[in-house]
């Protein structure tokens, strides 16, 4: 027997469970209808929970977006006040924050294609609860019991095989969106350390060290400091610096001046 | 015959596209039961391809069970080994 089979098999054995344990079987009826819109409140909430971490995402890559243009800016104007060792660290922060961003990338897809099966779903199963409201009663009404087992034998199979497919199809919505609220609870705290924004406040700590590492930001830097370097040295600097609104600061001085003020409190940490 | 992808809905088809569909659910049974990650990902695939290709949609408010249940396009080996035992279904 194959895996279409087999599967299939499991799905009703397990409707023939529930409608063993029903001595009447018109009280299957009412009693899965009830069963029906509790899913159905179920799948809907689980739409806005994707919906909800959805958003989370957004404004998390916005925010590293920003912070990433940012470290650029910061990067661009070390190297022209000749503090190489400050672009460094900006540009390996922003190495940083640019894998951050493509993880992110990633995970939005896939949330965003969960959402719409998700959606989906709750439209196919508002369908057949509809459907099973009419059903149901035209069953009460017209069978006796005896004829009425038949009827709703195969209707009840029908509708806890779609319950079971959306049920799976909510968990696992569920444990995606706990996967996704961990990491974007991991991002906050990583961004309000300073780890990813902070890149003028001297050497970081060990373990901001570590996390950079961890992210792989070494690579690439080097070549993004010769790319700036050449820019600078092509004349293209000076417009650059302007366009960072920061011309008015002496950018010589690094520990203390134009970056810091971006974000008070944070240098010292 | 109806059948039903996980996740997606159900499909009608003639009786004759079965045959074709079992042969490609024989190659999928095959890479569950040989833990081969790869030939799992792409008989799946194929038969989810070749099923949408020959299936009917059946519309929304159909309440009717299905013969054979596929497993949805991303599902794991794991899952659908779970599926084909009692543990994969959520109780109640």
């Amino acid at each position: 027997m194959g895996v279409m089979k087999r599967v299939s098999t499991i799905f009703r054995a397990k409707a023939n469970k529930t409608l063993d344990r029903m001595e009447d079987p018109r009280e299957t009826l009412d009693y899965s209808y009830q069963t029906q819109l509790e899913l159905l409140q179920k799948v809907r909430r689980g739409v806005a929970d994707v919906a909800t971490s959805r958003k989370r995402l957004e404004l998390q890559m916005n925010q590293l977006q920003q912070t990433g243009d940012k470290l650029d800016r910061q990067a661009r104007d070390s190297l022209a006040a000749g503090r190489e060792d400050l672009a460094r660290e900006a540009l390996s922060r922003k190495a940083g924050v640019q894998g951050q961003l493509t993880d992110l990338q990633a995970q939005y897809a896939s949330l965003q294609g969960e959402e719409e099966k998700l959606t989906a779903a709750s439209q196919r199963l508002q369908a057949k609860v509809d459907a099973f409201r009419v059903r149901k009663e035209t069953i009460k009404a017209t069978y006796t019991a005896a004829e009425a087992t038949t009827r709703i034998n195969e209707t009840f199979t029908g509708i806890s095989e779609e319950m079971s497919d959306v049920g799976l199809a909510i968990q696992r919505a569920e444990d995606k969106t706990e996967q996704m609220k961990a990491r974007a609870g991991a991002i906050d705290e990583l961004m309000a350390s300073g780890a990813l924004t902070d890149a003028l406040g001297g050497p970081p700590p060990d373990d901001i060290q570590a996390e950079l590492d961890r992210m792989g930001a070494s690579g690439g830097v080097d070549a993004e400091l010769e790319r700036m370097k050449a820019e600078l040295a092509g004349g293209s600097a000076p417009k650059e610096i302007a366009g960072s609104g920061q011309t008015d600061t002496p950018v010589g001085q690094p520990s203390g001046t134009s970056f810091q003020k971006e974000q008070p409190g944070s240098g010292g940490a | 015959m109806i059948i039903r992808i996980m996740g997606e809905g159900q499909l009608k088809l003639e009786d004759a596209a079965v045959d074709e569909l079992n042969k490609l659910d024989a190659d999928l049974e095959k890479a569950v039961e040989s833990s081969d990650q790869a030939a799992f990902g792409s008989a799946l695939r194929a038969l989810l391809v070749r099923a949408r290709e020959v299936g009917v949609e059946l519309p929304p408010d159909a309440i009717e069970p299905s013969d054979l249940i596929l497993p949805r396009e991303d599902a794991t080996i794991e899952e659908v080994r779970e599926l084909m035992t009692d543990d994969g279904l959520i109780p109640g």
